[in-house]
C-alpha cells in the first residue's frame, strides 16, 4: 500500500478498486483471539452473522474459523454462540 | 425443540453469503453499526448505489486510497445525503430513458448517522420523502456523534453522559428527551417506515428487503449499538440492542402506508430498563429517582406504540 504522491492522485481522490480496504490487516489490533471447539458447534452460523467484521468463514467441513488477519478479538462470537463452543483466548 | 425453534436456529445459514462491505474497515471493535451496514449490504445486492453522509460509517470504510465498499458508493457533506441520493435516483431514471446505461433496476440508498439525519440532514431528508424519490433512508443511530468523540445530539437519551453533556455534581449528563425521529417520518406519509436493530439480524435483512421492494421513498432506523461511546464492554453490543427491544427502550415497528405493525421480536411484558442501563458508563451515574423518571417515560412510550399497533393495524381503515 504504497502512498500516492499529489502529482498521481485522481481527480476528486476516486477510489475505483472495489474491497481494497483488505489490503489492511486489522488483524494487528486484536488482544484476544477467539477459538471454537468443534465437538460443541452446531453449525448454525450465528458468529458469522454476527461478526462486525465479517471474517468468520465457513469452511468445507461445515465448521465454521475467523480469518485472523482481520479479527479484531471483540468477542462477541464467543458471548453470541448458542452451545458455547467459542472461547476467547489472550493473544501472545 | 419444535420445527419454529428449529427454523430460528439454522436461519442465519439461508442469509446471502456474498459479503459487499469487506473486512479490513477501520471500525472498532465491537462495532454494531458497522455489522448493521454489513447486513444492510447483503440485503440490498449488488444494484445500489449508496450516499453516505459524513460520519463513522464514512471515515471507517473510505480511508484513502483504499475503500471496503464493494458497491458504487459516494462521500457527501453532513447534511446533504438524502439530497444526493434523490440527485442520482433522478440522473439514472434520465439515463434510462435516454439508454444511456442498461435499463436495470438500482435501488439508491441515503445513508447517515444520527446528527446526519436527526439535527443536520433533517431539511434535506425531508425534502427528499416530500419529493417521493424512489429511494431508502437509512439512519444508524449510535445515539450521539461519536466519530468526533461522543458529543451529544438531539439522538441522544435523556440521563446518558457525553463530553458536552458530561454528568457530575450539577448535571444529571443529557437533559432533553430523545427526538422520535420514526414518527417524524412517519407524519411525511412515506410508503414504508421501519425501525430495525443488528441484534435482530434476520428481522433487520427482512424490513430492508421489504424497503427496498417498495416502489418509492422509504426509512429505515437502525439501532446501532456503540460499545466505544456508550462505555460498555465490545462483547455485549449485541445483546445491548438486544436489552433495549427487550426493555421499550427502542421498539421495533414498521409502518406500512400509515398502518403499524409491531415486530414479532418484541416481548410481551417489558424488562426493566434498569437492566440495559447497568452495563452502560454513559447512565453510571444516574440515582433512582432519575431511573424511575425515565421508565415511566419508557412505559408512556410502549403503551402509545402498542395501542398504534392495534388501532392502526392492516385492515383498520
Amino acid at each position: 500500500m504504497a502512498l500516492k504522491t499529489w502529482k498521481e492522485l485522481p481527480i476528486g481522490c476516486v477510489v475505483s478498486e472495489p474491497g481494497s480496504a483488505s489490503e489492511y490487516h486489522t488483524g494487528s489490533w486484536r488482544s484476544q483471539r477467539p477459538v471454537w471447539n468443534d465437538a460443541k458447534c452446531i453449525k448454525c452460523g450465528i458468529c458469522y452473522v454476527f461478526c462486525p467484521e465479517g471474517c468468520v468463514q465457513q469452511a468445507e467441513n461445515g465448521f465454521f474459523k475467523a480469518n485472523l488477519d482481520y479479527c479484531k478479538g471483540c468477542g462477541i462470537c464467543a458471548h453470541e454462540c448458542w452451545p458455547r463452543a467459542i472461547s476467547m483466548v489472550e493473544e501472545g | 425443540m419444535n420445527l419454529v425453534e428449529n427454523f430460528d436456529l439454522y436461519a442465519p445459514r439461508l442469509i446471502n453469503k456474498k459479503e459487499l462491505f469487506s473486512a479490513g474497515h477501520r471500525a472498532c471493535s465491537g462495532c454494531a453499526e458497522v455489522l448493521a451496514v454489513r447486513l444492510m449490504c447483503k440485503a440490498l445486492g449488488e444494484n445500489t448505489v449508496i450516499a453516505s453522509a459524513t460520519g463513522c460509517m464514512e471515515i471507517v470504510s473510505s480511508m484513502f486510497p483504499t475503500t471496503a465498499w464493494e458497491v458504487p458508493w459516494i462521500h457527501v457533506a453532513f447534511e446533504n445525503a438524502a439530497a444526493v441520493a434523490s440527485g442520482v435516483e433522478a440522473g439514472l431514471k434520465a439515463l434510462r430513458r435516454k439508454g444511456k446505461v442498461d435499463d436495470r433496476y438500482v435501488k439508491v440508498v441515503g445513508m447517515a448517522g444520527d446528527g446526519g439525519t436527526m439535527d443536520i440532514g433533517i431539511q434535506a431528508l425531508s425534502g427528499a420523502m416530500e419529493r417521493g424519490h424512489d429511494m431508502i433512508y437509512v439512519c444508524f443511530d449510535n445515539e450521539a456523534y461519536m466519530n468526533t468523540g461522543i458529543q451529544r445530539s438531539s439522538g441522544t437519551p435523556m440521563g446518558a453522559s457525553t463530553t458536552t453533556a458530561p454528568a457530575g455534581k450539577v448535571s444529571m449528563g443529557q437533559k432533553t428527551w430523545k427526538k422520535n425521529m420514526p414518527e417524524i417520518m412517519v407524519a411525511h406519509n412515506v410508503p414504508y417506515v421501519a425501525t430495525a436493530c443488528p441484534s435482530y439480524p434476520l428481522d433487520f435483512i427482512r424490513k430492508i428487503e421489504k424497503a427496498k421492494s417498495v416502489k418509492g421513498p422509504s426509512y429505515i432506523h437502525c439501532f446501532s449499538v456503540c460499545p466505544t461511546g456508550w462505555r460498555c464492554p465490545s462483547h455485549l453490543a449485541i445483546s445491548m440492542g438486544r436489552l433495549a427491544v427487550e426493555t421499550g427502550v427502542f421498539p421495533l415497528f414498521e409502518v406500512e402506508n400509515g398502518h403499524y405493525r409491531l415486530s414479532p421480536d418484541m416481548p410481551k411484558k417489558l424488562r426493566p430498563i434498569r437492566d440495559y442501563f447497568k452495563a452502560q458508563g454513559r447512565f453510571r451515574h444516574l440515582t433512582d429517582e432519575e431511573i424511575s423518571m425515565i421508565q415511566e417515560r419508557v412505559n408512556t412510550e410502549h403503551k402509545k406504540i402498542t395501542e398504534k399497533a392495534k388501532y392502526l393495524k392492516t385492515g383498520n381503515e
